[in-house]
């Protein structure tokens, strides 16, 4: 049998490497174990728990698909045209990731505020985004729409434009094209892109928080239990939360898979 | 079931670095017709045009006398084909071939019905559960055919159908288009850079060059007769050479001999000779054109040789293997080469 040397490089990257993994990993698994599985369900049972849970996931659905009616034809748009300002709109849209998400909130108060003009415009409607769910939505739309576009835009970008070319001389309308040759064919990045910003709803606590402290979500919950009452009280939720994104973080992982898998 | 008949007027589309310039031909029903171009030519944005993927910037189109310049591809009724087959990844080969019909809301029967016959017809009833990623090129090809085909174009467009497959599947495609248009008899335009294709497809064929038609004819008399160098170099004319005619069907080669022609024609530049009219002997032979040279170069291409006689001008001949072999001509030997007046061409 042939024996590979290994170069001393690789040594010292794989030490060094091991030391980031570990850093993230820690302090999850720590948290995660050090609550024990009946502190777990005591706090699943807290009806005040499991309502900021319930909020926080079902405010990012909502958000998600918010972005998915909109975000994704614009996917399109910037996949298959060439337009003046694109590279703008692409900026726009990737604007979120780097403004820091407490600034982001007070930028969104200032449109969506009581007194602010889309606020009072949705007022008749019993829109209210200050102190209320509609808030935590814009919020984590805001936040996390990003990852949505980019990914929808990629796989759109991926198809081959002639298949839909092809599609039309069989006599496919445009809108008929992108429903059965472009949207089935990205799909999956589509997919992958929507739990992606689902996950990174989930976990918006800066912008929600200028918004709409009550009613909590989930990382407010967390973040109010630790000021008022200290560690102890604020660690199960915390292992609670990190548990959930896990598990939305598994599933993203089985969708891209299996989209390799199937290329391959 | 017939195809329909097209009229391409003046058509000019611009598009970055390619231009196709006031192009205007027709191509009449039932007709197979096979562009060639060298590669690069814009031989596809052409297609694209005729289907309506693209917008001419001037000039009309007619299908069957009625005016399709602005009208959506999915109302034209031209089928498609890729060079490289764009096939439906997410679809079954049947699913592929179904595609056109289900749009029309064929009922599953009849579309069972024309799924299976089109398969029968290209021999693909035991890849209809299969997905395009595991089909062979020459596979790839029949199903995008069918999948063209089932929505019964009344004008079929091939984009260099056979030149992303092997020699042997190649051939094999070639004879089955062959079929199909005798079979179906749908107009059809196919491109390609191989003038070969032109021969054993065409019923007419449209040499385009640098955007422009160049020379459009049966096969065989572009072949014969190129009008201009472009075209003649690209049908492989081989021995071309600049003169000016003289009466009685004379031309004075440029810095050479006086070639004796079958026709006449004032105002011709060029005289071109076919490498294979040319014979090549070492006593003077009963010709109206013979000359003597030196055999200065020889190129082995296995059934047949490529030599060159400095006379001068150089002549390019080529000669089969059995020809080489009863002569054999050594390099440097001084040989005749001879060709009837009526394999001098002029243009």
């Amino acid at each position: 049998m042939r024996r590979v040397r290994i170069e001393p490089m690789v040594w010292l990257f794989a030490a060094l490497g091991a030391l980031i993994v570990l850093f993230v990993a820690a302090p999850l698994v720590w948290t995660v174990g050090s609550v024990s599985p009946s502190a777990l369900w005591q706090a699943v049972s807290e009806a005040e728990v499991r309502e900021a849970v319930s909020l926080t996931l079902w405010a990012s659905l909502v958000a998600t698909l918010l972005a998915l009616l909109t975000g994704v034809p614009l996917a399109y748009l910037l996949a298959r045209y060439d337009f003046p300002g694109k590279r703008l709109v692409e900026g726009i849209i990737d604007v979120p990731i780097v403004v820091p998400h407490s600034a982001a909130g007070i930028a969104l108060l200032l449109i969506f505020g009581r007194k602010a003009i889309v606020g009072r415009l949705l007022a008749p409607l019993g829109l209210s985004f200050v102190a209320a769910v509609p808030g935590i939505v814009v919020a984590m739309l805001f936040v996390s729409l990003s990852f949505l576009v980019d990914a929808a835009r990629d796989g759109f970008a991926a198809v081959d434009p002639r298949l839909e070319r092809v599609a039309r001389t069989l006599g496919a309308s445009p809108w008929q094209a992108f429903w059965r040759v472009a949207l089935p064919l990205a799909w999956r990045s589509i997919l992958s892109g929507m739990i992606m910003m689902w996950a990174r709803g989930l976990s918006e606590f800066g912008a929600v928080v200028i918004l709409a402290y009550h009613p909590m979500v989930a990382p407010v919950l967390i973040f109010e239990r630790f000021e008022a009452y200290g560690l102890d009280y604020a660690l199960p939720v915390a292992a609670l939360m990190i548990l959930i994104s896990l598990m939305v973080f598994v599933l993203l992982r089985m969708t891209t898979r299996r989209r390799a898998g199937r290329l391959g | 079931m017939s195809g329909g008949a097209l009229r391409i007027e003046a058509l000019t589309v611009n598009l970055g670095g390619f231009h196709l310039r006031e192009l205007t031909l027709e191509v009449a029903a039932g007709e197979y017709l096979v562009i060639v171009g060298p590669t690069g030519a814009g031989k596809t944005v052409l297609l694209e045009t005729l289907a309506g993927l693209r917008r001419p910037q001037a000039g009309r189109l007619y299908l069957d006398g009625a005016e399709i310049t602005r009208l959506p591809p999915e109302r034209r009724g031209i089928g498609f084909v890729y060079q490289d087959y764009a096939l439906f990844p997410h679809l079954t080969v049947a699913e592929n071939i179904a595609f056109g019909l289900r749009l029309r809301g064929a009922r599953r029967a009849e579309l069972e019905q024309r799924v299976a016959s089109l398969a029968g017809m290209l021999g693909l009833e035991r890849l209809l559960d299969r997905r395009p990623a595991t089909l062979s090129g020459g596979e790839a090809q029949r199903v995008a055919l069918a999948r063209a085909l089932a929505v019964e174009p009344r004008l079929l467009l091939l984009d260099e159908p056979l030149s992303s497959l092997d020699p042997a599947t190649r051939a094999a495609l070639r004879e089955e288009l062959a079929r199909l248009h005798r079979t179906l008899g749908t107009t059809t335009i196919h491109v390609t850079h191989d003038f070969e294709e032109a021969f054993t497809l065409g019923d007419r064929v449209a040499v385009i060059h640098h955007g422009r038609l160049r020379q459009v004819g049966p096969p065989a008399e572009v072949f014969r007769h190129p009008r201009d160098e472009t075209v003649a170099r690209f049908v492989g004319m081989g021995n071309i050479f600049a003169g000016t005619p003289l009466d009685g069907g004379r031309f004075r080669l440029q810095g050479g001999p006086v070639l004796l022609t079958a026709e006449e024609r004032a105002g011709a530049a060029h005289a071109a000779v076919r490498p294979e009219e040319i014979l090549l002997s070492r006593q003077p032979p009963q010709a109206e054109n013979r000359f003597q040279g030196r055999l200065v170069a020889l190129e082995d291409r296995g059934a047949i040789l490529r030599l060159r006689v400095e006379v001068p001008p150089a002549f390019e001949v080529w000669m089969t293997r059995r020809a080489f072999e009863r002569l054999a001509p050594r390099l440097g030997e001084r040989l005749w080469v001879s060709f009837p007046a009526s394999a001098v061409h002029l243009f």
